[in-house]
């Protein structure tokens, strides 16, 4: 069956085009998704990310049981800060990726991906040595504020100073009267917040960002923006650009992977063999300096020899070119490689760029 | 921002392409449904002139952010302009794609087919139960 987030009356009075997305009933967008995608680069849009699972470690030894799960490392942030890490296979290969909150050392918190919802929460059971995890997921809607104008449409808001909460750190506080976890976290490349709150919140909570909003021209925007954005960013999605099959490394994350960490955590001997041995193929950012648009599954081709596969792509809105990421071998990773993308048939020339896409001011 | 913008001059297609018949030519476009659907046009890809398309096959590519839907020609024909302004601005399909959003024209080659398109009562009628 279909699920629904507490907004999907909200959506559906604003005239959401809805689709099904990871068993989810999920506005793909409202008016345009470029329209959207624009608000959140120069104003401020709102993402109902309600689908989006979380699970709870609570207890003594929570921060330890939870580092030996993931790549990125607990014991070097303080309380009130998150870190974006890979739930990572034996292969070093992706669970998932997701993103850990450090209440305290008793408590932590895994933001995951709506699709590996159940699969991450069977996984984490099956793995954790200590503190047994929960499954919160329905505890917790989540809205996304993203843009220049965020900070300040949040600040009107709440009493907290949100000024003070910087970049992946977040804080406990109310919203519009609503109890929040504000997290200075997003997926957008803007600036911004991710607001956590009880579902029966949630269409209280989005109903005053928007009215507040109007005079900053806030969007409601869809998973269409979403994914335009994020793309611009080269920020992975699991799925597309990061799987079980591709390592951390492979995936352009190292800096996720904290190879030298006390206690070590599933994958890391994989890593560290193919770190000794050499990455073999890289997740390239590239654009398409012939005509076409670059999309999921496409072939990459040299010398008209199958080399790699393109991993997401689109018309990226504000870079206003086609770009894409895919794998391809270490030896056509370096910025400026060339290769051909096979748009239906087409050998379509490529050129690997520096990435985000998106150059910020 | 209404699904019902169906010109009752054009025929049409269940894949939601329109064709003017002018006598022995045809301008094909896609309906202001079509393009609704689709969202934001961001790439067309053209056949050539002179290329010869047969009813029901594909001719050309219609690209939005999100999705790619390929252009299924209404008749068979042959194809005898391309609106090449579509390739610097794609995004008049959304604007006009009754008018300066059209596709292609195409000199029919087989006029028996045209008793097969939908008219527009019959187009709205499919919308409608769609």
């Amino acid at each position: 069956m279909t699920r629904r987030t507490p907004l999907n009356e909200a959506h559906r009075a604003l005239g959401a085009r809805m689709v099904d997305f990871a068993g989810w009933d999920m506005p793909v967008q409202y008016s345009s998704v470029i329209a959207e995608h624009e608000a959140v680069r120069n104003a401020v849009g709102l993402f109902d990310v309600s689908h989006m699972g979380e699970v709870e470690f609570k207890g003594p030894g929570a921060l330890e049981t939870v580092n030996g799960l993931i790549s990125n490392d607990l014991a070097r942030i303080a309380d009130g800060q998150a870190v974006y890490a890979g739930l990572l296979n034996e292969q070093g290969g992706f669970v998932d990726d997701v993103v850990a909150y450090r209440f305290s050392p008793e408590r932590i918190l895994i933001c995951v991906n709506a699709s590996n919802r159940e699969k991450d929460f069977a996984w984490m059971k099956a793995h954790a040595r200590g503190v047994t995890p929960v499954d919160r997921s329905d505890d917790y809607a989540q809205i996304a504020v993203q843009g220049p104008k965020a900070v300040g449409l949040v600040q009107r808001l709440t009493k907290t100073d949100v000024s003070q909460v910087g970049t992946y750190r977040f804080a406990e506080g109310e919203v519009a009267g609503k109890r929040a976890i504000i997290s200075r976290t997003g997926y957008t490349g803007e600036d911004g917040f991710e607001l956590y709150c009880a579902p029966g919140d949630a269409a209280a909570l989005w109903s005053a960002l928007l009215t507040e909003g109007q005079q900053d021209g806030v969007k409601a925007c869809g998973l269409g923006a979403r994914d335009s954005l994020r793309t611009e960013m080269k920020y992975a999605l699991y799925g597309n650009d990061i799987d079980d099959a591709h390592t951390a490394l492979e995936a352009g994350l190292g800096w996720i992977v904290k190879l030298d960490k006390a206690g070590g955590f599933i994958g890391k001997d994989a890593l560290v063999a193919q770190k000794a041995a050499g990455v073999k193929r890289k997740l390239v950012g590239f654009e398409l300096t012939g005509a076409g648009i670059p999309r999921h599954g496409y072939p990459i081709k040299k010398d008209g020899n199958l080399v790699g596969e393109t991993t997401s792509g689109t018309m990226g809105p504000t870079v206003k070119k086609p770009i894409g990421i895919g794998y391809v071998p270490t030896e056509l990773s370096a910025e400026g490689s060339t290769f051909d993308v096979e748009i239906r048939g087409r050998a379509v020339p490529a050129v690997v760029v520096k990435t985000p896409f998106l150059k910020k001011s | 921002m209404s699904d019902a913008n169906i010109p009752g001059d054009l025929k049409y297609t269940a894949e939601h392409e329109w064709a003017r018949i002018q006598g022995n030519k045809v301008v094909v476009g896609i309906t202001h449904h079509a393009q609704q659907t689709l969202g934001d046009v961001v790439y067309v890809e053209l056949p050539k002139t002179g290329a010869k398309v047969a009813k029901g096959e594909p001719f050309g590519t219609v690209e939005s952010v999100k999705a790619v839907s390929e252009l299924f020609s209404p008749l068979s024909g042959t194809i005898t302009k391309v609106n090449e302004e579509l390739t610097e601005g794609p995004e008049t399909l959304n604007e006009d794609p009754y008018g300066e959003g059209w596709i292609i024209e195409l000199e029919l080659s087989d006029s028996s087919q045209l008793g097969e398109l939908l008219d527009a009562a019959a187009y709205a009628e499919l919308l409608k139960n769609a």
